[in-house]
């Protein structure tokens, strides 16, 4: 389309039926259109010399501007991260200078645990895969995407849109009732119908929650178990990046296994920083840090994931005690024969496999 | 010697993302000092230097803060190159959301944080617009849709811009803010150089000690709001 298309050559009604989210544009500009069978042109020769100037424009460079922006949204280039099949990190070195023993590469569906002691250099493995280090980075890791060096453009380009991140410090803190907040999420992501994705969001953490979710609540008086299923619900759903890197589930509150199945299921990276023998089970494989660098990689084996069973059968039992306690009763009866005879009804059960 | 200038409301983090970014400068080899410029008095160059980093303040008092720094800051780049510096990072406060002390060809970068709220890009004018880094502080508190959402919105405002969330704290995100600041050009004066975009301005009784609030005592540069619309 030509600039003179889109300035001159249609009317702004024209423009905004075909290209929706020029509407949105404008009105973050606050560029009145009282009349919208009137061109971009006409429009702002309405607006007085005044407002481009409070606004730090110029008629002609805001002209450019609205151009350049049809164009962008016309070409889709809002979505330049394309698929991501693959996400590799090649050895570098540890804090010591000594060579790092192997790299990793993770792939959407998957959940990679990241463990090692505090300080070990977890979240410098993290911010070399945000900035797609490429040996220029202390560590001297590269970070291939789809088994390619990324371009420069890229690197800036994907950098803080390739990790979305959850941890336990994070909050809502906007003042908004949970449906609408998430419609306003929809609607900065360019979705098509935002109120119904909006619905689907909330569906989607009331099934990890145990307490359902009032879209007219304000998201700031949600529980923790429910501001966290909604957190991870939506980025499931509607976060834009492709790698989740998860600070630790916690146990209360929310259903933890659903939850990796949830971002699992919408093909995302998975990457939990997690000490959690349960969390740790369910993931594909552990990458073990050191002294800043990867000491190993280990696959979750078969033995492992046997295990699993039991351990959820214990986390189970552990939750009923908690109940009981919570309910105001004693604690008397002989755990280690509750627990066992527990176990063994579990064992002869199946359904504990991995996720998916 | 390279000359970047960082600017962004108060409490944004300014002072914490540089501090992480001269650290990362540093590993690469670039020493890095910082002048402040700010109001009525300002504490950060002590931190500066307590972190072994050069520092200097200039204090506007009662004149507007940008007009203050446009009339000081090549002398400011001189001081840097006297000091021997690679990098000097000029840092001030964006207290009326007008504010752009934004040079051409020189890196402009804006310091907002996520819990200012999502109307905030809006809110903010050429500070934030004319920028070519625009750094997210305070990613590690709110939530990812609001991240997203806050980004979006800036999007809106500075198409063109790189984007880079930096944690003050841990200061994850800081090298490749340092990576942007070590790719620029050299600045050795900025004498025949011109702003991005005009400062505020003002010239009226009141800038000049008027204390009294009575139209027959406003004169100069007035705009007054219709309330008759």
């Amino acid at each position: 389309m030509s600039a003179e298309d889109v300035l001159v050559g249609r009317s702004v009604g024209d423009l905004i039926a075909e290209f929706p989210y020029v509407e949105n544009y404008f009105a973050a500009i606050r560029l009145e259109v009282l009349d919208p069978s009137r061109s971009v042109v006409e429009i702002l020769n309405e607006h007085p010399e005044e407002y481009f100037h409070d606004y730090g424009t110029s008629r002609a460079d805001l002209a450019a501007d609205i151009v350049d922006f049809v164009e962008q949204v016309r070409s889709q280039t809002e979505d330049r991260l394309g698929a991501i099949t693959s996400v590799t990190v090649l050895p570098g070195r540890d804090k010591a200078g000594r060579p790092e023993a192997c790299g990793l590469t993770v792939r959407p569906g998957e959940v990679t645990c990241i463990v090692g002691p505090t300080g070990a250099g977890k979240s410098r493995l993290l911010e070399d895969i945000e900035c797609l280090a490429q040996t220029d980075t202390p560590s001297g890791r590269r970070v291939l995407i789809n088994g390619a060096e990324p371009t420069d453009e890229q690197r800036y380009d994907l950098g803080h849109r390739l990790v979305a991140q959850l941890t336990q410090n994070m909050n809502f803190v906007i003042d908004l009732p949970a449906g609408e907040f998430i419609a306003l999420h929809a609607e900065s992501r360019e979705v098509a119908s935002p109120e119904r994705v909006a619905v689907e969001v909330i569906a989607g953490a009331n099934s990890l929650a145990g307490e359902p979710i009032d879209p007219a609540t304000p998201v700031t008086q949600l529980s923790g178990g429910q501001s966290r299923a909604l957190m991870i619900a939506d980025t499931a759903l509607l976060s834009a990046s492709p790698i989740v890197l998860i600070d630790e589930i916690e146990n209360a509150g929310i259903d933890r296994r659903r939850a990796l199945d949830l971002l699992v299921g919408r093909d995302k990276i998975v990457l939990m920083s997690t000490h959690d023998p349960i969390l740790a089970l369910l993931g594909d494989r552990r990458v073990v840090i050191e002294g800043g660098g990867v000491r190993s990689v280990l696959a979750t084996t078969e033995a492992e994931r046997a295990n699993l069973a039991f351990l959820t059968a214990v986390d189970e039992q552990l939750r009923d005690l908690r109940d009981r306690i919570r309910r105001g009763e004693r604690v008397e009866s002989d755990l280690a024969e509750e627990f066992t005879e527990c176990w063994k009804t579990r064992a002869s059960r199946s359904g504990d496999g991995p996720l998916r | 010697m390279k000359f970047v200038t960082v600017a962004g409301p108060p409490s944004a983090g300014k002072t914490s993302v540089i501090l992480n970014t001269i650290g990362r400068l540093r590993e690469r080899g670039l020493e890095s000092g910082v002048i402040k410029f700010d109001c009525l008095s300002s504490s950060d160059a002590a931190t500066y230097r307590r972190h072994g980093i050069t520092a200097k303040v200039g204090l506007a008092g009662n004149l507007c803060p940008d007009h203050f720094f446009i009339t000081n800051v090549d002398q400011a780049v001189q001081w840097g190159r006297r000091q021997g510096l690679d990098v000097l990072i000029s840092e001030s406060a964006g207290l009326c959301n007008r504010c752009s002390p934004h040079v051409k060809d020189v890196l402009a970068v804006c310091v907002i944080d996520n819990l200012a709220g999502v109307g905030t890009p809006d809110k903010i004018g050429p500070m934030l617009r004319f920028a070519d880094v625009i750094v997210v502080t305070k990613g590690d508190i709110v939530s990812q849709a609001e991240r997203e959402v806050f980004t979006a919105g800036i999007r809106k405002v500075n198409r063109l811009a790189r984007i880079i969330p930096v944690n003050g704290i841990t200061g994850q995100g800081a090298f490749a803010l340092g990576r942007c600041i070590a790719d620029t050009g050299d600045t050795d004066s900025l004498l025949t150089r011109h702003l991005r975009f005009t400062l505020p301005s003002a010239l009226c009784s009141y800038c000049v000690g008027q204390t009294r609030i009575d139209p027959a005592f406003q004169a100069g540069n007035l705009r007054r709001i219709r309330f008759d619309t």
